[in-house]
């Protein structure tokens, strides 16, 4: 999920994505996540385009990208970072692992570092909860996280960019 | 001779490094000229000790962990192939007592087999229950599932063949074989170890399913946060298509039968069937009244079983063993096993399969051994976000469908999450309703509207705001959103913060934080 793997916006090859799963049943959803994995966001110019394919309303579009949390309307950081912010992750400093983050790369949770390198999401649940807390990094998934680990982690983008905050 | 060398490739344990200490061991084993074949299995869910590694030895398979990269060259000194002493060593995988305790039927071959190799899956047992189904008829599939007391592991416990046998008797065509795998609920993961570790259970459960209802169609709808999973479910599909598993002529039957995952998107409530049925239909995730009941109009309108990932990967084993010996486990209404994953504060944490019955206590003192932070236990969540806090003197709880809804609290998903004496219960009450808020598809008012007006309650509750009407207000929310929401969100999301009021209501007594001005 790095930016690095997102193409820049392209109509022609959104209609190209969006042809490939159009005749599924129900396939708006399908739609939606393959647009997504191409470009990382989900562009105003794709409405029309899925509204034509699909046969249905700018208002239903509109209305599932942003019912479903994992939908963008702009395009992502370099790298995303997800934290979980559930119960199992709580229990083991899961706040404070937050915070750290949002101080080391100064910027709050559900937003985007100035320089663009990374966007900050929380999560509820990866599924790691037996290793809690977990974060996800770039769709690595990485368990028993403490600040000096998620450091470690955050490090090469940092240096590569000279630092951000 | 070949050497097996078992490194997981569940998530869990590629979150610890599993992938790192893989590659180090092929290394490794290339630069001393050692024969050695990596299999990637699934996770046998003891979490703590991952990666754990197993090497087949004559002595069956031994287990080394937690392994990192570092251990690797001195592993190999120590004779690991041999299954040679060392800090790491653990012994004989299936006698750590942590394992050998336990009664694996729905996760037996997890952990053991690899989990894309559909000869290792019939080697172990595999497809055996769906040959048997398919010597049988409709009715009789549907009875012997009905007769192992079967009840559905999504949270609600309805009993699995009675849902079954609604859609067998629905006469519109077609049918549809939904899998919900949509695992939201926090300290639960199961379903996404099941799927990684042995999907073709799955896809064997989900095709007794339809072969049971006479569905052609099947949909696993899966979350999103579980990239690993989508990868295997869609690989082992692609491989019991080339089989014959699936496809037109399910394992040289007359029965046709296939199978697509479909991805969510991030939103909780899609693990609500009717929101599941809606998002699979390309719609936001908003809830649908009941009824009709989805098994008789379901996805697209037609009749459909909705059932959980462990719901469906039970089948196979009540199929290949018969209704008889599954009952056999449990107590009470609560019958055959239990995958319980523990979770949270607690130091040895992962999936246990127990017969129903098992306290809460023994649970986290016996297998987890207490909690991570070496505090004292003060609160465990039973059931996900929407479940009950049990405080110590609730413990002896066993865990089963009654005792724990005796105890106001619900089993869920069978996720039991742990925090130790630094928790503040006032808080986590708060969470539950913005969690709820956050959620909410906003179809019900009670849910939509009280969730908001349950935080904006707590906050003045514990800024000792008119403690006592704000305490009478909170009762009367939970009261209303207990009764008048659509679906489980808003309907139980008080129980979580009853348990706290009722339990640690010093929590909610604190000398009101000073204000601070300037």
């Amino acid at each position: 999920m790095k930016l690095d793997a997102y193409r820049t916006w392209d109509d022609e090859r959104a209609r190209r994505l969006i042809e490939a799963v159009a005749h599924l049943p129900g396939a708006l959803l399908p739609v939606l996540h393959s647009l997504q994995d191409e470009f990382g966001y989900i562009d105003d110019a794709a409405i029309p385009l899925i509204t034509d394919a699909l046969n249905v309303s700018r208002a239903e579009v509109v209305g599932v990208i942003h019912f479903y949390h994992d939908f963008r309307t702009a395009p992502p950081g370099r790298h995303t970072l997800r934290v979980c912010r559930a119960e199992s992750c709580q229990s083991m400093g899961s706040q404070a692992l937050a915070a750290h983050i949002e101080e080391r790369l100064g910027t709050p949770m559900e937003s985007t570092t100035a320089d663009g390198e990374f966007t900050l999401e929380n999560v509820y649940c990866l599924g790691n909860c037996a290793l809690s807390p977990a974060v996800m990094l770039d769709g690595r998934l990485y368990g028993r996280v403490t600040p000096e680990r998620v450091d470690a982690l955050l490090a090469p983008a940092l240096t590569a960019t000279g630092g951000a905050a | 001779m070949t050497t097996r060398i078992y490194v997981p490739r569940d998530a869990a344990a590629l979150s610890v490094g599993a992938d790192d200490v893989a590659t180090r061991i092929a290394a490794e084993a290339a630069a001393r000229g050692d024969d050695i074949a990596i299999v990637r299995n699934g996770s046998r869910g003891m979490c703590w000790l991952e990666p754990l590694v197993e090497v087949e030895t004559a002595e069956g398979r031994v287990a080394y962990g937690p392994v990192s990269v570092d251990d690797v060259a001195r592993l190999f000194d120590a004779g690991i192939l041999e299954g040679g002493a060392d800090t790491l060593y653990l012994g004989p995988t299936e006698a750590i007592p942590y394992f050998a305790r336990q009664q694996r039927l729905t996760f037996a071959r997890c952990g053991v087999v690899d989990p894309l190799s559909i000869e290792d899956y019939r080697a172990h047992g595999g497809y055996e229950g769906l040959q048997r189904a398919l010597s049988m008829a409709r009715e009789e599939i549907v009875a012997e599932v009905t007769d192992s007391g079967l009840r559905g592991r999504g949270g609600a416990g309805f009993p699995t063949g009675i849902k079954w046998q609604t859609v067998l008797d629905a006469p519109a065509e077609p049918k549809y074989i939904v899998c919900n795998a949509d695992e939201g609920d926090s300290g639960t993961f199961a379903d996404r170890m099941l799927m990684e570790g042995d999907p073709f259970t799955l896809i064997e459960g989900m095709t007794m399913a339809g072969v049971a209802v006479g569905a052609t169609v099947g949909y696993i709808y899966l979350r999103s946060e579980y990239p690993h999973a989508h990868r295997t479910l869609r690989e082992a599909i692609t491989t019991a298509r080339e089989h014959g598993y699936l496809g037109p002529s399910v394992a040289g039957s007359a029965h046709p039968f296939d199978i697509e995952v479909r991805l969510g998107a991030g939103a909780y409530i899609c693990g609500e069937e009717t929101a599941l049925l809606e998002s699979l239909e390309g719609r936001r995730g908003l809830i649908r009244p009941r009824p009709p009941l989805p098994a008789v109009s379901g996805l697209f309108g037609q009749p459909t079983v909705v059932n959980n990932v462990l719901s469906l990967a039970t089948v196979p084993v009540i199929l290949e063993r018969g209704a008889e010996a599954y009952r056999e486990f449990g107590m009470g209404r609560s019958r055959g096993t239990q995958p319980v994953q523990l979770a949270g504060n607690v130091k040895r944490g992962g999936l246990i399969e127990l017969a129903f019955g098992v306290t809460l206590r023994e649970l986290i003192e016996n297998y987890g051994g207490g909690t991570a932070s070496g505090r004292p236990v003060r609160a465990v969540q039973v059931g996900g976000p929407l479940g009950a806090y049990f405080p110590d003197s609730l413990l002896d709880t066993p865990l089963d469908y009654e005792a724990i809804a005796a105890a106001d609290g619900l089993l869920g998903h069978g996720g039991v999450v742990v925090f130790d004496d630094t928790v503040d219960l006032a808080s986590q009450a708060r969470f539950a309703m913005a969690f709820c808020a956050f959620e909410s598809c906003g179809k019900c008012t009670p849910c939509r509207i009280g969730a908001t007006r349950g935080v904006e309650v707590i906050d003045r509750i514990v800024a000792g705001e008119e403690r006592t009407a704000n305490l009478e207000l909170l009762d009367d929310l939970n009261d209303l959103m207990t009764k008048a929401s659509l679906c489980a969100l808003g309907g139980l999301t008080p129980i979580p913060v009853r348990s706290a009021l009722q339990h640690f209501p010093e929590d909610f007594s604190r000398p009101a934080p000073v204000a601070t001005t300037g």
